[in-house]
C-alpha cells in the first residue's frame, strides 16, 4: 500500500467556507475534489500538502446549463457528467470525444472539470479542448470574483495563475456561431494513459470561409496549449486539402515537446500535426464545409 | 496419436458439467473469490502484529558513507530500525542467491541498484513505518552506474561486485550449448545466411498482488510461522533453515491465496527475511507488504536478453543451422531462478520446432546496476527468449528468401514420426504433430484470404501514401516444461520432484495434499478433477490442501508450468494406488479373487457378475471398519507418491496475429489473434482456455507496451502502472482458440502443462505481424515494445533502444 505523508483534513461546506479554510491553513493547503490526480501524487510523495480541503460537500457547483449563448459548466461537474451530457454533445462534440478518452470510467466518475483545469497538467485533455473553445473559468477569491480565459489559466506545469485563496467555481464556454463543429484526436500508448499527443479543433464556417477556429494541443508543450499561429492562418480561408496540410504543419511548429518514454520530440511534433489535420478534417466535414472528404 | 478438434463455441463452464472427472466445470475456488472472501497475504492479521517498511536506495550505484537512524528510532511508534550493520552481527546481511551468487538482504558496503534494500523499520502501524523511513539519513558517495549491458564488459567499466574477492569486471559466466563446429559446417554449405540483432527487453511479471510476508517467531517454543507470497513454500522453508540456521521442523511456511505469481514469487526477497528478523528482535509478529513501486523496481524482472542470431538455409528454404550469441543482463546479483546446471535456463531449446542438424549458442551473463532476477514472467526458464529468437529468425529468413513464412515453416517443421525427437542441443521432445497444428491455425485464420487482403491494402497505401498497414505474423512454439528429472535438475541442491498425499475418509470424501501452490491457476479444481477422474470420487467431494508446509508433502512448487506435469502426475499415481488398494478391499468385501475384479470409474465389480460390485466410497468405509483384511494389508484408504518426471513435457502451438498499423501515427492494433494449442488432454478446458487467454494478453502487452527501461543514471523508468503499461481488454481482440491433442507418452495422464504456453508463444507472432506490415519500408526488425513512437521511428529507419531512456537521437 502506498501511503501519503500526514496531512490535515477539512471539509468545506460552502465556497466561502473553502476560502476561509484555505486562508487558515496557508499556502501548503490544497483543495481536493475528485482527488484522482492529487491523491496518487500524495501516495507517491511527489505532493505533500499540509492540509486537504474537501470541497465535495459544496452544493450547486455540479450543473451544466446554457443561457444567452454561453454554456456554463460547474467546477464540480464530473468527467462522467460531461461525457453523458446531450447538450454538451450537441454544441461541443470535441468535449464528448475528449471525455471518451480521458483516463478510465473510475476516474471519470470522480474527477471534475475544475480539478482537471487547476491540476495544470500539460498533458491534460480538457485544458486543450476548453482552450480551443475559448472557454473561461470564473473564480471567487478574497478579492471577489473574476474571469480568466482557460488559455491564460496555466502558469507552467502544475501551476496556475490563481491566488492562494482563490477557487474556480465554473467554466463558461461561448456557443459557436454559424455552421460549426469540433473534433478531438488523441493518441495514447494504451487506453487510459496520458496522451502522447492530442489535438482538439473547433471550427465555425460562414460564407464558405472559416470564420473562427480553435486548436488546442495537449502533451506537446504548445504555448497556452493552443496553436495560435495556425488559428490565425486558417481564419478567413476557404477549407481545402491544402489548407488542412498547412494548418497541420503550423500546429506542429507551435509545439516544443519533451522527449520522454512516450516518445521523442520529433515524433510528438509530427503527431501534433497529424492529429490536428485529422481533427480539422473531421470538424470541417461535420460542419458541412467539406462535402467530399475523399477528394481531400 | 493426434486428434484434431474444433474448439468449442463457448468458453463458458457448463454448470451441468461432469460431477466426476475431467471436463468444463466451474472452479471450486471461485466460490470464495467472487464473494471477496479470498485470504491474501495482506488479509493476514495477528493480534499484536507490527508493521515493517523498507528504506530503498534512491540511486543505482553508490558507496554507503553513513546511515543515521536516530531520528527514526525516536519516532514514538517505531519499535526497531534494522540496518545492514546490525544484520552483519547476526551473519544475515548476505544470503545465497538461487544461482550460486549472493544477494544483500540489506546493503552494507554499497548500493548496486535503485530500489535496493538499505534499512528496515518496524513500527506499530504501516503509516508510521513509512513515515519513519523519511527520518533515516543515508549519506551516499555516488558511483558511476553500469546501465547498458552492452557496455558492462568494456575495459574501465565500473566494477559492481566489489564484494567478490579480486573481482575486476562485471562478467558472471560464459555458457554454451550445441556443436559449434558442426554448426559452422552447415553454415559453410548454406546458400543463404541471415543475421539479426534481437532484443528481448526487460519486462516485469507485475502480479496484481505485490510481495509480502508476516513473520511470527514464537519466543517460547522457538517456532517460526511465516505467511508469505511464495510459489514454492517447501523450497523456501528449506532455504530459511539452511541460511538462517533455524531448525527446519521449527519453520512453517504458509502461502495463502496468491494474487498472481508468474515467477515473481519464486525467489526469496530481502523483505521476507527482514520480517523474520523483525519478529525475532521485537518478539512480535511483523508484517511486510511492498507497494507497487517497490514491486516493480526491486523484485524479479524477466528477459533482458540481447541476442545476435544467425540462420543458415538452402535457397529452397531448408534450414541448415542456427547460431546465437547472447548477452544476458542479470542485474546486480545473479539471482535467476532456474535449475543449477543451466545458467541460461532452458534457452538452449532455441532450435525450436524445426528439423535441422546443427545449432550452437553461447551465452554471456553480465552484472549491471539494475535489479536482479531474470527468470520470471511465465517464461518456462527462458523458453520465452528461445522461441522469440527462432521465430523471429525464421521470419527473417522467409523475408530474405521471399518465401511465405507459413510455407517456410511447413517445409521445416518436425514431422510426427520423428518423435521422440532428439534436438541438436540435447533435448528429447516427447510427442507432437506440428504440421496439423499449423494447418489448423492457417485454416482458422483464413490465411490465403488474409494475404489477398494485405496485398490490396499495400497497393492502396502505395497509391495514396495513407491508410492502415496490415501485417500477418506467425509463431510456432515448442514449450519445455515440467522440470525435473531430478537427476538433471535441482534448485540450490533440491531435486525437482514433487509429492502428493491422498486420503479417503470413511464416508468416501477425500483430501489431497500437494507440494505445489496455485497463484490463480485453479489448482483446487484441476487437482480435484485429477483425483476424481482416477478414483471416481466426485470432484465436489475432494478437498485440495496446499500452501502450508506443516500440512503438505515436500516439493519444489509451482513455476515453469510444472504443476500438472509433475504434481499432476503425483496426484494421478497416488489416486491409482488408492484404487489398487480399494481393489483388495473390494475383493475382501465380496469374497472374490482380486484378479477377477474389473474397474469402471468409481466401482469395482466381479467380471461377468455386474450385480456383485462395491463403490469406492463403500471400500473407504470398509477400510476403516471391522472388515478383516488380507495378510499385510493395512487399514484405511490412502496413498502417496513422490513423482520424479522421466522427461520434460513439450506442449506446442501455432499462433497467428493480424495487426493493423496506422501509418500516420505508428499505432498498432491487434485485429485478430488465432491460437491453436496442444497441451495434451485438457483436464478442465475452461481453465486451460483461461490460461491461454491470459498468456495471449501477456504477449500483446510485451510486444506492444510493457518494458522496464533505465535512464543513464540507472533510474527505473517503469516504476508505476502509469509507466509500466499492462494491456487491457481494449488492446486485446476476441481470442480465437483451437486445440489439437497429442498426449505425452510418459505422463500418466498424457497431459503436458499449459500455464506459460501463450506467454511464450505469442510475442513473436505480434512482432512478426508488425515487421510484416512494415516490410514495404525495408524494415527487418523492431524492438519490443512496438509503441507508436518506436513503430514510427522504425518506419523511417531510425529505431531507438527500447531498454534505455528515449532520446532525441
Amino acid at each position: 500500500m502506498q501511503v501519503p505523508a500526514p496531512f490535515v483534513y477539512e471539509r468545506a461546506t460552502s465556497v466561502q467556507d473553502a476560502l476561509a479554510l484555505l486562508a487558515k491553513h496557508g499556502p501548503d493547503a490544497r483543495l481536493v475534489a475528485g482527488g484522482h490526480s492529487l491523491l496518487p501524487m500524495m501516495k507517491l510523495r511527489f505532493a505533500d500538502p499540509a492540509a486537504l480541503i474537501d470541497i465535495n460537500s459544496i452544493d450547486g457547483l455540479d450543473q451544466i446549463s446554457v443561457a444567452d449563448g454561453i454554456m456554463t459548466i460547474g467546477a464540480m461537474v464530473t468527467h462522467a457528467q460531461l461525457l453523458a451530457s446531450d447538450v454538451v454533445a450537441q454544441h461541443f462534440p470535441m468535449l464528448t470525444e475528449a471525455e471518451r478518452v480521458i483516463a478510465d470510467p473510475v476516474v471519470r466518475n470522480k474527477g471534475t472539470v475544475g480539478g482537471s483545469l487547476c491540476q495544470a497538467d500539460p498533458a491534460e485533455d480538457l485544458s486543450a479542448a476548453l482552450g480551443a473553445l475559448r472557454a473561461s473559468v470564473t473564480t471567487i477569491g478574497s478579492g471577489g470574483s473574476r474571469s480568466i480565459p482557460v488559455r491564460e489559466l496555466h502558469d507552467g506545469p502544475y501551476q496556475t495563475v490563481l491566488d492562494e485563496n482563490e477557487m474556480v467555481t465554473e467554466v463558461t464556454v461561448p456557443l459557436p456561431s454559424g455552421s460549426s463543429s469540433s473534433a478531438y484526436e488523441k493518441l495514447e500508448r494504451r487506453v487510459g494513459d496520458w496522451a502522447i499527443a492530442a489535438s482538439g479543433v473547433s471550427v465555425s464556417v460562414a460564407d464558405g470561409v472559416i470564420s473562427e477556429i480553435g486548436i488546442g494541443l495537449a502533451a506537446v508543450e504548445a504555448p497556452n496549449m493552443v496553436a495560435a499561429d495556425a488559428e490565425d492562418a486558417a481564419r478567413g480561408q476557404v477549407p481545402s486539402a491544402e489548407l488542412i496540410e498547412r494548418i497541420g504543419e503550423l500546429a506542429a511548429e507551435a509545439t516544443d515537446p519533451n522527449t520522454d518514454q512516450r516518445g521523442p520530440a520529433d515524433y510528438k511534433r509530427h503527431l501534433a500535426g497529424e492529429l490536428t489535420k485529422r481533427a480539422l478534417r473531421r470538424a470541417l466535414t461535420n460542419a458541412g464545409a467539406l462535402t467530399n472528404e475523399g477528394a481531400l | 496419436m493426434t486428434t484434431v478438434e474444433e474448439s468449442p463455441a463457448t468458453d463458458q463452464p457448463d454448470p451441468e458439467g461432469p460431477e466426476v472427472g475431467f471436463g468444463r466445470t466451474l472452479r471450486k475456488e471461485d466460490i470464495r473469490f467472487v464473494r471477496g472472501k479470498g485470504n491474501y497475504l495482506d488479509d493476514v492479521r495477528i493480534p499484536g502484529m507490527l508493521h515493517g517498511a523498507v528504506l530503498r536506495s534512491p540511486i543505482a550505484h553508490g558507496r554507503i558513507v553513513n546511515i543515521d537512524t536516530s531520528a527514526a528510532e525516536a519516532h514514538p511508534k517505531v519499535k526497531a530500525v534494522i540496518t545492514g550493520a546490525i544484520l552483519e552481527t547476526l551473519n544475515l546481511a548476505w544470503a545465497p542467491s538461487l544461482s550460486h551468487d549472493v544477494i544483500a538482504i540489506l546493503a552494507t558496503d554499497k548500493v548496486r541498484y535503485q530500489g535496493q534494500e538499505v534499512a528496515f523499520v518496524v513500527a506499530e502501524d504501516h503509516y508510521s513505518a513509512r513515515d519513519a523511513l523519511e527520518l533515516i539519513d543515508v549519506e551516499y558517495e555516488i558511483l558511476d552506474p553500469v546501465v547498458d549491458a552492452r557496455k558492462a564488459l568494456e575495459p574501465g567499466a565500473p566494477v559492481i561486485r566489489t564484494d567478490i574477492e579480486d573481482k575486476a569486471d562485471n562478467h558472471i559466466f560464459d555458457w554454451e550449448s550445441g556443436d559449434a563446429d558442426a554448426t559452422q559446417a552447415q553454415f559453410d554449405k548454406a546458400d543463404v545466411v541471415v543475421t539479426e540483432d534481437l532484443l528481448y527487453p526487460r519486462v516485469h511479471p507485475a502480479p496484481l498482488e505485490t510481495c509480502g510476508s508476516v513473520a511470527d517467531m514464537d519466543p517460547v517454543d522457538g517456532k517460526l510461522t511465516l505467511w508469505c507470497t511464495t510459489q514454492a513454500p517447501h523450497a523456501h522453508r528449506t532455504v530459511y533453515a539452511l541460511v538462517a540456521g533455524l531448525p527446519e521442523h521449527k519453520i512453517r511456511v504458509i502461502s495463502p491465496d496468491i494474487g498472481g505469481g508468474f515467477g515473481n514469487k519464486v525467489g526469496i526477497y530481502p523483505g521476507y527475511v527482514l520480517s523474520v528478523v523483525g519478529s525475532i528482535i521485537t518478539k512480535k509478529p511483523v508484517k511486510w507488504m511492498e507497494n507497487r513501486e517497490e514491486n516493480l523496481i526491486s523484485t524479479s524482472f524477466a528477459r533482458d536478453y540481447h541476442m545476435h542470431g544467425e540462420i543458415a538455409a538452402t535457397s529452397e528454404g531448408k534450414i541448415l543451422g542456427v547460431k546465437v550469441d547472447v548477452l544476458a543482463d542479470h542485474g546486480a546479483f545473479n539471482n535467476t531462478a532456474q535449475p543449477t546446471k543451466f545458467p541460461a535456463g532452458f534457452f538452449h531449446v532455441f532450435t525450436g520446432s524445426y528439423d535441422y542438424p546443427a545449432a550452437h549458442c553461447k551465452v554471456t551473463g553480465v552484472y549491471t546496476n539494475k535489479a536482479p532476477g531474470g527468470v520470471a514472467y511465465a517464461c518456462s526458464f527462458r523458453v520465452t527468449e528461445a522461441v522469440y529468437l527462432i521465430e523471429r529468425m525464421v521470419d527473417r529468413l522467409a523475408q530474405q528468401l521471399g518465401m511465405d513464412p507459413a510455407e517456410l515453416r511447413m517445409k521445416n517443421l518436425l514431422q510426427p514420426e520423428q518423435f521422440p525427437y532428439h534436438s541438436p542441443t540435447g533435448w528429447e521432445y516427447d510427442s507432437g504433430n506440428y504440421p496439423a497444428a499449423l494447418q489448423m491455425a492457417l485454416d482458422m485464420a483464413g490465411y490465403d484470404e488474409l494475404r489477398r487482403e494485405q496485398a490490396e491494402k499495400r497497393a492502396a497505401y502505395e497509391a495514396t501514401g495513407s491508410g492502415d498497414l496490415m501485417g500477418i505474423g506467425i509463431s510456432f512454439f515448442t514449450e519445455t516444461v515440467g522440470a525435473g528429472p531430478r537427476k538433471h535438475m535441482d534448485i540450490l541442491g533440491l531435486g525437482m520432484a514433487d509429492g502428493c498425499e491422498l486420503r479417503v475418509h470413511p464416508t468416501g470424501k477425500a483430501v489431497v495434499r500437494l507440494s505445489v501452490q496455485t497463484q490463480g491457476q485453479g489448482h483446487e479444481t484441476t487437482f480435484a478433477q485429477i483425483v476424481s477422474e482416477v478414483t471416481g470420487i466426485p470432484t465436489a467431494d475432494i478437498e485440495v490442501v496446499h500452501g502450508d508446509t506443516d500440512n503438505t508433502p515436500f516439493g519444489l512448487g509451482t513455476y515453469g508450468s510444472r504443476s500438472t506435469p509433475v504434481s499432476g502426475a503425483a496426484a494421478a499415481i497416488a489416486s491409482r494406488r488408492v484404487v489398487d488398494k480399494a481393489k483388495i478391499i473390494a475383493a475382501t468385501m465380496m469374497e472374490a479373487n482380486p484378479d477377477d475384479l474389473e474397474w469402471e470409474q468409481g466401482t469395482w465389480s466381479v467380471k461377468g457378475s455386474p450385480d456383485r460390485s462395491v463403490t469406492i466410497q463403500e471400500t473407504a468405509m470398509a477400510a476403516h471398519g471391522p472388515l478383516e483384511l488380507p495378510e499385510g494389508v493395512e487399514g484405511q484408504l490412502d496413498a502417496s507418491c513422490v513423482y520424479d518426471p522421466p522427461n520434460l513435457t513439450y506442449p506446442f502451438g501455432a499462433y497467428i496475429c493480424v495487426a493493423d498499423i496506422d501509418s500516420g501515427t505508428g499505432h498498432v492494433k491487434v485485429r485478430r489473434f488465432i491460437a491453436v494449442d496442444d497441451c495434451g488432454p485438457r483436464i478442465n478446458p475452461m481453465i486451460v482456455e483461461g490460461q491461454v487467454h491470459g498468456g495471449l494478453a501477456d504477449g500483446v502487452g510485451m510486444a506492444l507496451m510493457e518494458v522496464i527501461a533505465f535512464d543513464e543514471g540507472g533510474n527505473c523508468l517503469g516504476a508505476s502502472f502509469m509507466d509500466y503499461l499492462l494491456p487491457t481488454s481494449m488492446e486485446c481482440p476476441s481470442w480465437e482458440t483451437g486445440e489439437t491433442v497429442t498426449p505425452s507418452p510418459h505422463h500418466p495422464l498424457g497431459v503436458k502443462g499449459v500455464g506459460e504456453s501463450a506467454t511464450v508463444g505469442s510475442p513473436p507472432a505480434v512482432v512478426n505481424a508488425v515487421v510484416d506490415a512494415l516490410a514495404p519500408f525495408g524494415v527487418t526488425d523492431i524492438d519490443m515494445p512496438c509503441t507508436p513512437a518506436q513503430v514510427w521511428r522504425t518506419m523511417q529507419g531510425r529505431r531507438f533502444r527500447s531498454d534505455l531512456a528515449i532520446t532525441d537521437d
